[in-house]
């Protein structure tokens, strides 16, 4: 079931926002100790992505995120309005483009399939799908949870927002 | 956390190290502070710089990407840029990119400041 769902206007200091409130609904959920830093870069990640493409091509879309837990498992989804994603390069290039891409008064700008890419190697299992009717992409990663824990009850105290 | 930033120089036989203390978050919001940091310091003839990751809370691709942007503009002054950092979490972003090969990353700013090669 859905814990929490945020709709974020596409700025960059929105960023941080949707990762504290994703890290506090996942903790409640049941998250371990050892998936919250790996969570909290790849939703940032994620998100940053998904502001990108929207300042770039929707800039007036809300990016959504949701937390939800499943039987033994957590999801975190983060959608965007931005052009589908394109198939992604092996992570460990990343360093190299980064290098390669700009010139010396230019940094060097992360693509959003890079950025794919990135959460590859983040997260064991994340999936990559295009939005509703085809428009935007729908970003979404699961990390276990502990067996013994049922789905919905420590959500409860948690107002959707 | 905001992202914070200090700045100071230290000498060492290998020549005057400026040393940027960085501690906070740097994200798509906050990496612009630290690119301008990076470019004031290099436009203002400091070639050699030592960025003190110790603090740093979070750090995302966006902040690799100003880090990334910063060696390029010493190296083409012939200058370096050393990272400290001992943060499993932030060494595991260095490495899942493929940055650990293009950053020289040492375990204290005496250590860095002291580096020649």
């Amino acid at each position: 079931m859905a814990v929490v769902e945020l709709r974020l206007p596409a700025l960059p200091e929105h960023v941080r926002t949707a990762r504290l409130v994703a890290l506090a609904a996942a903790r409640r959920a049941g998250l371990e100790d050892r998936y919250v830093d790996e969570l909290r870069l790849a939703l940032g990640e994620a998100c940053a992505r998904a502001v990108g493409q929207h300042l770039r091509h929707a800039p007036k879309a809300q990016v959504v995120v949701a937390v939800s837990d499943h039987p033994g498992a957590l999801s975190v989804s983060v959608s965007d309005q931005g052009p589908p994603a394109g198939p992604s390069g092996g992570v460990g290039s990343i360093g190299d483009d980064l290098l390669d891409g700009a010139s010396e008064n230019d940094d060097p700008d992360v693509s959003p399939d890079l950025l794919l890419a990135l959460l590859g190697g983040l997260v064991d299992d994340v999936c990559v799908e295009p939005g509703p009717e085809g428009i935007g992409t729908t970003v979404t990663m699961r990390w276990p949870l502990p067996a013994a824990l049922t789905p919905g009850v420590r959500s409860s105290s948690i107002a959707p927002v | 956390m905001d992202l914070s930033l200090s700045t100071r120089t230290e000498s060492s036989p290998a020549g005057d190290r400026t040393v940027v203390v960085v501690g906070g978050e740097i994200d798509v919001y906050t990496a612009p502070k630290l690119r301008e940091q990076l470019i004031d310091l290099v436009s203002g003839g400091q070639y050699h710089l030592v960025i003190d990751m110790e603090g740093v809370e979070f750090l995302d691709s966006t902040g690799l990407g100003v880090l990334v942007g910063g060696l390029k503009r010493v190296r083409a002054h012939e200058g370096s840029l050393r990272l400290v950092c001992t943060q499993e979490r932030i060494l595991k972003i260095f490495r899942i990119t493929g940055l650990t090969k293009v950053f020289p990353i040492h375990s204290s700013v005496d250590e860095a400041v002291a580096a020649t090669d």
